[in-house]
């Protein structure tokens, strides 16, 4: 058990180019495989690790983020020996929400000090994989790092963005850039980090005196001389979801056998906020192939390569190909979609027909009737 | 504060020896039913649906299964300050303790529980039963009436009448006579186990029901008997809705069945009257290409790869490649395998069905049911039920 190291999943300037579908809530909250949030991949990754402690720190427009994580109850965090704690921005001048994370942390390091925790593992929402922390955190008490980051050989990021890095033949990473800088290979950063609580407060101080307001681009990245930062593998699955073409080509890799078998079960499943929907019903005459269905869906016409959230009704003679259609979506009869992201409540009249392209699929956004 | 309006007492005690091996270990309230429910949801659905606060689960036989998944009763609303849900099984007093020895000496083993609440109602209603029905509505015709006891009361099949207790009613609704399972039963209007009691009357004819060393202890065959006999207020409710007493095998795969039609009687989509459960928390299913589904229900986690038509398949089910699964009711975590071929079965979670294996056959009239946890590696045409 990981008794002795905090979760802290980061929500500061987490960059988002989800266009509309960001537009009322948070990277975090952008439901994506059928049923869960972006934040429950990093979230259950935590808790399977044995992680009680998490410290959300959300930013801008968190309540769908609020109303997701509630008590913390389906991630079994709502006990008294477990908590979830969301931490959203202090201050009294709204020009300070937009600081870098340091200053955010600094804000709250009274929530840090407080904690009778040795270790943190920094995460952010955006990377979706099932990844067992605790031999990262054994990794890095083993290897004396200051620093341990969470690296991927990863040459498709499909339209993702992720900072590169570079590491020697001993790991320990040697370069680190933004992700349009020129710097070549295949390594990416999941912008995963473990690190003692001290360091990280330690930073926070000296970063924030010397001007320094981010914890990658300045504390982490111009200390890869004076820190002994260490890199370790993942090999498992993994989808950077920070762009729609990204998240429309991650959404479908879920396809894939392998990845479903992989992304939600192994090595432990993945949490979400629970909905009491009845099974999906399929009716006669219905059609459905290389699918992911979610409860509470009716299906009574034709579902092909696609994704449904919960509670989807495809009518009579509707066809749904290629495409994503979020939570409650009613697809009319006759109706045809190809290549489309329908966001949450998107209606589809009668007989309508809407066509996307792989490489930029159609978004229609939150409760539109089209 | 005072006391509570209603209280509710749930038997859910029943061996349900009817349903043979899928009771083999666990009581008949916790079969699983629907493609992702038990049986008892839909009691406790309604009991959160018509703003009952306090329930009490009367449970004897193998009560593990069903006590683990009721758990405090948070995912009916039942986690409360002030009441909310009870399991209640058979203890010791002071004067030594015994079993349930029928359904009145269940509620009146637990007198001391009703009273720490102080009711003026209490709602009496069994987990073996599919049905959406508001008690709160029940409860006002209770008191509109000013009945002592009110019970629900439906027109069944008059071939399945000798198989409930039978009642006859007077044009104002008044119970004239109450038969408990008659061998030649003269009306069709069935009860329906549901029975909304004023807690002062109950609490007389349970001690006084106690006392008779002749009597079985049971409501139907002894409590309310005695009531007509004494001239108390018994009021009748019909209603008219979907209601399934699921005891045995056969009619439990109907009930299955019945929520396949396009209109079913008893809606679970119904985001008014949603019935709540634990929910499986799996993934979203995957339908492969080449499956191919119709008029099925099917339930997050599972993978279909063949052919599922008119049959009900909960969580995390397999279904591989080439094999058809027709009128089935398939629990969870069944593993099918390749080219199998299932008609009119239902299969015991955790079941594994080898490649190839063919079970029942087209021409299958009646269910036939395989258990728990088995492995099946050999075609077999089942001992058919019934």
């Amino acid at each position: 058990m990981n008794t002795n190291v905090l979760g802290v999943i980061n929500l500061i300037h987490e960059s988002d180019e989800l266009e509309s579908l960001t537009a009322g809530r948070c990277l975090a909250t952008v439901p994506f495989g059928a049923r869960y949030r972006l934040i429950d991949f990093t979230l259950s990754s935590m808790v399977n690790s044995g992680i009680s402690k998490v410290a959300v720190f959300a930013h801008t427009k968190y309540r769908s983020l609020m109303d997701h994580l509630g008590s913390g109850k389906h991630w079994d965090l709502h006990h008294r020996q477990s908590g979830l704690f969301m931490l959203p921005p202090i201050t009294d001048d709204v020009n300070e929400v937009q600081r870098g994370d340091l200053f955010h942390f600094y804000q709250h390091r009274d929530y840090f000090t407080r904690s009778s925790m040795d270790y943190v593992v920094i995460t952010r929402s955006h990377m979706v994989c099932n990844i067992d922390f605790a031999p990262i955190i054994a990794q890095h008490k083993e290897s004396r790092a200051d620093i341990t980051v969470i690296c991927k050989e990863q040459s498709e990021l499909m339209h993702g963005k992720a900072r590169k890095v570079q590491v020697n033949a001993d790991g320990r990473i040697t370069a680190m850039q933004d992700h349009y800088g020129r710097m070549t290979g295949d390594l990416v950063s999941m912008e995963m980090y473990v690190m003692r609580k001290e360091l990280l407060l330690e930073l926070v101080e000296t970063s924030l005196a010397q001007g320094q307001d981010h914890l990658v681009r300045h504390a982490i990245m111009s200390r890869l001389d004076v820190l002994n930062i260490q890199s370790y593998m993942y090999e498992g699955y993994l989808g950077v979801v920070n762009t729609v073409s990204s998240y429309y080509q991650n959404s479908m890799q879920l396809l894939n056998p392998g990845v479903w078998r992989n992304l939600f079960n192994e090595p432990g499943p993945i949490y979400t906020k629970v909905k009491d929907e009845p099974p999906a019903r399929y009716t006669t005459g219905a059609q459905t192939s290389n699918s992911i269905i979610a409860n509470g869906c009716i299906i009574e016409g034709t579902v092909e390569n696609s994704i449904l959230f919960r509670g989807v009704h495809v009518r009579k003679g509707a066809v749904v190909r290629n495409s994503i259609v979020m939570q409650n979506g009613d697809i009319g009869e006759n109706s045809n979609v190809n290549c489309v992201i329908l966001d949450k409540d998107v209606s589809i009249v009668e007989g309508r027909e809407l066509r996307g392209a792989e490489l930029s699929p159609f978004l229609a956004m939150k409760r539109k009737v089209i | 504060m005072g006391g509570k309006r209603m209280v509710a007492m749930l038997l859910a005690g029943g061996e349900g020896k009817r349903l043979g091996v899928l009771t083999k270990d666990l009581a008949k309230p916790a079969v699983h039913f629907g493609g992702k429910y038990r049986i008892i949801d839909f009691t406790l659905s309604n009991c959160a649906h018509s703003g009952i606060d306090t329930v009490g689960v009367l449970t004897q036989y193998q009560p593990l299964v069903l006590n683990g998944y009721l758990g405090i009763g948070s995912p009916w609303g039942l986690d409360r300050r002030d009441g909310g849900m009870a399991i209640l099984p058979p203890y010791m007093k002071q004067k030594g303790g015994m079993w349930y020895k029928g359904t009145a000496n269940a509620i009146y083993q637990n007198m001391g529980f009703i009273d720490r609440f102080d009711p003026e109602y209490v709602l009496v209603i069994s987990g073996d039963h599919i049905y959406k029905m508001d008690y709160e509505l029940m409860l006002q015709k209770h008191e509109e009436r000013g009945a002592d006891v009110t019970i629900a009361c439906i027109e069944v099949d008059w071939k399945e009448a000798s198989r409930f207790g039978i009642m006859h009613v007077d044009d104002e609704g008044w119970i004239t006579d109450f038969e408990e399972k008659p061998k030649v039963p003269s009306s069709n209007l069935a009860s329906m186990g549901i029975y909304i009691f004023s807690w002062s009357v109950l609490q007389k004819y349970l001690i006084q029901d106690e006392a008779n060393r002749l009597s079985g202890n049971d409501f139907g065959k002894d409590v309310i008997p005695a009531m007509l006999q004494d001239n108390v207020k018994l009021n009748s409710y019909t209603f008219n809705g979907y209601w399934k007493d699921v005891g045995t095998l056969e009619s439990l795969w109907e009930a299955n069945m019945d929520l396949l039609s396009d209109e079913p009687a008893l809606d679970l989509n119904d985001s008014s009257w949603r019935i709540y459960s634990v929910n499986p928390n799996r993934p979203a299913q995957f339908i492969a290409p080449g499956a191919v589904i119709n008029d099925s229900l099917i339930t997050e986690g599972s993978i279909v790869e063949g052919q599922v038509n008119r049959s009900v398949l909960f969580h995390g089910v397999d279904v591989g490649e080439g094999s058809l699964i027709q009128e089935s009711v398939i629990m969870p975590n069944v593993r099918i395998g390749k080219d199998v071929k299932i008609y009119r079965t239902i299969i015991g979670e955790g079941t594994i069905i080898a490649d190839g294996v063919t079970l029942g056959s087209p021409e299958s009239k009646s269910v036939a049911v395989i258990g728990n946890d088995e492995y099946i590696a050999t075609s077999q045409s089942l001992q058919e039920v019934e």
